[in-house]
């Protein structure tokens, strides 16, 4: 299967995740950074499908985007306060807080310029009809441990959520 | 540019694996101009089959036997008047019914008409059905929080959390499918070695399987398949809000639930969701159990002979309609008042009766074979759920979720246990 | 322009990675400060695998625990919320100061 424009479709799932992050830490409303935030899932959705990483994209928009999205509007509504309360939105160490960001930035950029020849240009093309039973092997095979912990750190998150949200213990 | 159009007439793929945008794109309207046909019949189904239950007659007046009416009913919601509710947040409620248009649209990029009558066909077809459905329940809660008001909010808060539990339960019925899909035996019970028995997630990949296996895994391990069927059935009827599990838009209980603010274009915005998301979750149950675009006996009467008795389903259908059309005709006052009826119901039955005799015809007969039989399973479902929304009562919603949590999901992963034994031991 | 190779996906995840940073440190509803963790967690799954194409499966792998552990942390972080705005009434982050001397 050839893949088709993939300079285009990069370039606009990579400029919709970004504008969509941008979108979530600058609007006031949560609800307006929740929709952002569940655009920018899909489109990362679509940039792991031209990493030829189907069955990763399809867990992404089952997970990500159709329950812990939900996740967060359910609690958005639950502790929507009364509108009249808007505050200002940014804390008051918004400063310190830029500074740093904008430090670990430029560490990024030094990485990325020293270590250029490093990155390899490769556009190694892996077998794309048998990813699913491939990743399914490798969880069921060599990280059958994890797959175990992880399952018992969900059952962990459920108990731990409900016992903090319930009014009494 | 020509032959980029007509190389891919002579491939054998799917559009969407030649790489082909043009073909894609054609594909993509017919499947979105057959959708919004389906959605318009099946409104009008639904109104004269419901009122047939109730022993009444139904919408009448506007064409003959009501066949206008969806019509009518479009150009009424059209030209209402678009109400904001004051205070309420502008662009949430004006993304909220285009989310759950644009996820129950979406499905359909995969759904099989036939081996290679699909937009395309994705590696990981069950699982991209499946996640993208469930991004409807974001518009839902979206909607219902908009509205700013408490109605809308409750019956949103309601419907999603229903949504959600339903969805685990379809998840387990359908990984118990595709599990099916990776046994090499022949016949319900798996004798032999009869095929290759790869696994795939992929639609068409699942559909073949039924095929190679000589058995639709609705009888697979009977009654294991018939169970998992169950419940993907009472699954997918909760997962769309439908009767009897339509509490959230219960006009009794909480005056239209999460759509109670919207009016006009944009609750008809709504209602188009929810038909296609009905029968995008049919197709899957299509796929899934019945076996897809096969004709019954694919593999116990075959022959020329029998493939020519089932190839003349679709024009026998489409004569019989034709039939009823006509009996209608007869039936029809001799009033002057009904002259137009009568015309207009006679025009409807030769239109139809012509649609029949083209189908009779063998190129077009062998060409309409996948898609009519996959259409007319799809189409048993769609009665199915009219059924069930004339004879059920509605649930309560503390039933519903106790329903979705207690007893559906247990009955599955005891589906999906037995089902994988089964599979290792036969 | 080049053919879009492996070091395009790691600058789209390193900026995915500050604008989660800078949306961390600075926003001041707890539920959005939530949100750009899990931004700050997509960023290192593209990553994880933008590299797997080159190096195998193991990314991909690795991601999927990932999501599922960005999952388990969101529940567990929202019910610490609920918990705190049911005793507080405030979701502002500023206001969580009562260990502050």
């Amino acid at each position: 299967m050839q893949p088709v424009a993939t300079t285009f479709f990069f370039y606009f799932l990579s400029g919709l995740t970004l504008v969509s992050g941008v979108f979530v830490i600058t609007r006031k409303n949560p609800v307006h950074s929740a929709l952002a935030l569940i655009f920018g899932l899909l489109a990362q959705a679509g940039l792991y499908l031209m990493l030829y990483a189907p069955f990763v994209a399809g867990v992404q928009i089952i997970l990500y985007a159709g329950g812990i999205m939900v996740l967060f509007l359910f609690v958005i509504m639950l502790v929507n306060l009364e509108r009249s309360r808007r505050e200002e939105q940014f804390n008051n160490q918004w400063v310190i807080g830029l500074l740093a960001a904008v430090a670990l930035g430029v560490l990024f950029v030094i990485v990325y310029v020293k270590g250029k020849a490093l990155f390899p240009y490769r556009i190694a093309q892996p077998i794309e009809n048998s990813n699913t039973q491939q990743i399914g092997v490798m969880l069921y095979g060599q990280y059958m441990f994890a797959f175990e912990i992880a399952s018992l750190l969900l059952l962990v998150a459920i108990i731990g959520a409900v016992v903090m949200a319930k009014k009494r213990i | 540019m020509l032959d980029y159009i007509t190389s891919y007439l002579s491939s054998n793929t799917t559009p969407g694996q030649a790489g082909n945008v043009f073909w894609a794109f054609v594909y993509i309207m017919i499947v979105f101009g057959g959708i919004s046909v389906a959605v318009m019949a099946m409104n009008w189904l639904e109104r004269k089959a419901l009122a047939h239950f109730q022993i009444r007659l139904g919408p009448m007046r506007v064409g003959p036997h009501g066949l206008l009416q969806p019509i009518a009913d479009a150009i009424k919601l059209m030209t209402k008047e678009d109400i904001i509710p004051a205070e309420a947040d502008k662009f949430v409620f004006w993304i909220a019914p285009l989310i759950i248009l644009c996820a129950s649209f979406a499905v359909y990029i995969v759904v099989p008409f036939g081996p290679t009558h699909a937009i395309t066909d994705l590696n990981i077809g069950i699982l991209f059905m499946l996640g993208v459905s469930s991004l409807s329940v974001l518009g839902i809660v979206m909607a219902g929080w908009a509205s700013n008001s408490h109605y809308p909010l409750i019956g949103a808060l309601r419907s999603s959390a229903q949504m959600v539990s339903y969805e685990v339960a379809m998840g387990m019925a359908v990984v118990s499918a595709v599990l099916m899909t990776s046994l090499h035996g022949l016949g319900p019970y798996g004798v032999g070695v009869g095929t290759s028995g790869t696994g795939t997630l992929s639609m068409i990949g699942i559909v073949q399987a039924q095929q190679e296996q000589h058995v639709w895994f609705l009888f697979k391990f009977f009654p294991l398949g018939f169970i998992a069927f169950g419940i993907f059935a009472i699954a997918m009827v909760a997962e769309t809000n439908r009767a009897p599990f339509d509490l959230p838009e219960a006009e009794s209980e909480l005056t239209a639930g999460f759509h109670t603010e919207y009016s006009g274009l944009r609750w008809s915005l709504f209602m188009l969701g929810e038909y296609a998301a009905m029968i995008a979750v049919s197709s899957i149950a299509v796929t899934l159990w019945l076996g897809g675009w096969y004709r019954p006996f694919p593999n116990a009467l075959t022959g020329e002979t029998w493939d020519l008795v089932f190839s003349l389903f679709p024009g026998l259908t489409f004569l019989g309609l034709a039939v009823i059309a006509l009996v209608g005709v007869r039936r029809m006052p001799k009033h002057p008042y009904f002259r137009v009826q009568t015309i207009g119901l006679a025009g409807f039955g030769a239109v139809l009766a012509f649609i029949g005799l083209i189908l009779f015809v063998p190129p077009v007969r062998d060409r309409i074979q996948d898609i009519f039989w996959f259409v007319a399973k799809v189409g048993g479902f769609m009665y199915l759920y009219i059924w069930y929304r004339a004879t059920f009562p509605r649930y309560r919603f503390d039933q519903l979720m106790k329903v979705g949590w207690k007893v559906l999901l247990p009955i599955g992963i005891g589906v999906l246990i037995l089902t994988a034994v089964l599979g290792v031991v036969l | 322009m080049a053919p879009i190779g492996t070091l395009h996906y790691l600058v789209v995840a390193a900026a995915l990675f500050i604008l989660g940073v800078i949306g961390v440190l600075t926003r001041r509803n707890v539920v959005v400060i939530l949100m750009s963790i899990e931004l700050i967690l997509n960023a290192v799954n593209l990553n994880l695998v933008a590299f797997s194409r080159l190096w195998g499966l193991h990314g991909q792998v690795f991601a999927i625990f990932v999501i599922t552990d960005a999952a388990a942390e969101a529940a567990v972080g929202l019910g610490i919320l609920i918990a705190f705005f049911r005793n507080k009434e405030t979701v502002n982050v500023d206001e969580v100061d009562l260990l502050k001397w």
